[in-house]
């Protein structure tokens, strides 16, 4: 559910980036964080547990530059991958109007993807959504262990299990190297505000480039 | 839960209200937020950035709560407060969707925030019930 502010001209947006768990969801927004530092609006907030994993979720608010007059401004937040924080993934998922699935490529996580892409899916039928109807990016994570010892499964496959119908623009990615992020980021901030827009046309006749 | 589209007049209005809250109160700032963690209006000596945070993370945190108010068979429990030291913060609803957060500090005391905190809402919540019928006529 995005804001929509006609005092100081400015469009709020929520994105999230779901996934299974350690598939490198923080990860992706450390090295946007990194990359594009001079945009963010605030420090990167993480609340993790005693090891690497999110406990609630992290969150990342950026400015992106303007449409018409119109000021962009995104919140980025991760939920937590591990499978019994579903209620958690809930509360994060609130309102949100565009969402990142960063998919885990190692081949032994091959239903940890499908799972968590099917909870996915759940969550958003209780806010009656759907993966169809929130814009949604897929990003197939750590290929930089491509021709390493550890088994990675090739894109087309992850492609056929996940983005079944290929309806969801995907890109391979490595979140620890930073390859893929930005592509990745760029993209879903685009159909994001794209989505809202159109919305904003179709039910409040407002047009954001004014004409 | 669609977009909420804000006019400069709805917001004026807002700001207004947390403002003369803000003044009777003696709070120090005062959010209005959704409960997805974004900002509608705030007023007050807090700065932006630190704004934002907290707004992410009490939407999260009120969630969480109203998580535990069902454990007890509770819709939710429609106030918070967290007591600190030096800064106090008090929680409450606003209709279905918003969330009012109010920061203080030892300056004035909580009987008198809740009491203007009160107010405060029940002229935000007329004004909501006012608007929402505008943006589904127009």
């Amino acid at each position: 559910m995005a804001i929509i502010s006609f005092r100081s001209d400015e469009i709020h947006c929520k994105i999230v980036y779901y996934g299974p768990g350690r598939g490198g969801k923080t990860t992706n927004l450390i090295s946007i964080h990194k990359a594009l530092g001079h945009q963010a609006r605030g420090e990167l907030l993480s609340i993790d547990t005693a090891g690497d994993r999110t406990l609630f979720f992290d969150f990342l608010p950026m400015d992106l530059g303007s449409i018409g007059k119109f000021k962009i401004k995104i919140s980025l937040y991760t939920v937590p991958g591990q499978v019994r924080y579903n209620d958690t993934r809930k509360l994060v998922l609130k309102g949100v109007d565009g969402i990142v699935f960063v998919a885990d490529s190692l081949e032994a996580r091959r239903n940890n993807n499908i799972e968590s892409l099917q909870n996915l899916n759940d969550n958003l039928t209780e806010q009656g959504k759907g993966l169809n109807s929130v814009p949604l990016v897929f990003q197939y994570n750590k290929r930089d262990l491509d021709g390493s010892k550890v088994a990675i499964m090739p894109i087309e496959e992850m492609e056929r299990t996940l983005n079944t119908q290929g309806r969801h623009p995907s890109f391979p990615g490595s979140a620890l190297k930073g390859d893929g992020v930005r592509e990745t980021f760029k993209k879903i901030c685009m159909m994001t505000v794209v989505d809202v827009s159109a919305r904003l046309l179709k039910e409040k006749g407002i047009s954001l480039t004014g004409k | 839960m669609g977009d909420l589209v804000l006019t400069k007049q709805a917001l004026d209005r807002i700001d207004s209200v947390l403002a003369n809250m803000l003044k009777r109160s003696g709070a120090h700032t005062v959010l209005l937020i959704d409960k997805a963690g974004q900002i509608i209006s705030f007023e007050g000596s807090m700065d932006q950035e630190k704004v934002s945070s907290l707004a992410a993370l009490t939407a999260a945190n009120y969630g969480a709560t109203t998580a535990i108010a069902r454990l007890f068979g509770e819709e939710e429990f429609t106030l918070l407060f967290h007591k600190g030291k030096q800064e106090n913060l008090h929680f409450s609803n606003v209709g279905e969707e918003y969330l009012m957060i109010t920061v203080f500090n030892n300056n004035t005391h909580l009987g008198l925030v809740r009491l203007e905190v009160q107010k405060g809402l029940a002229e935000i919540e007329t004004m909501f019930a006012q608007n929402l019928r505008e943006w589904f006529n127009a």
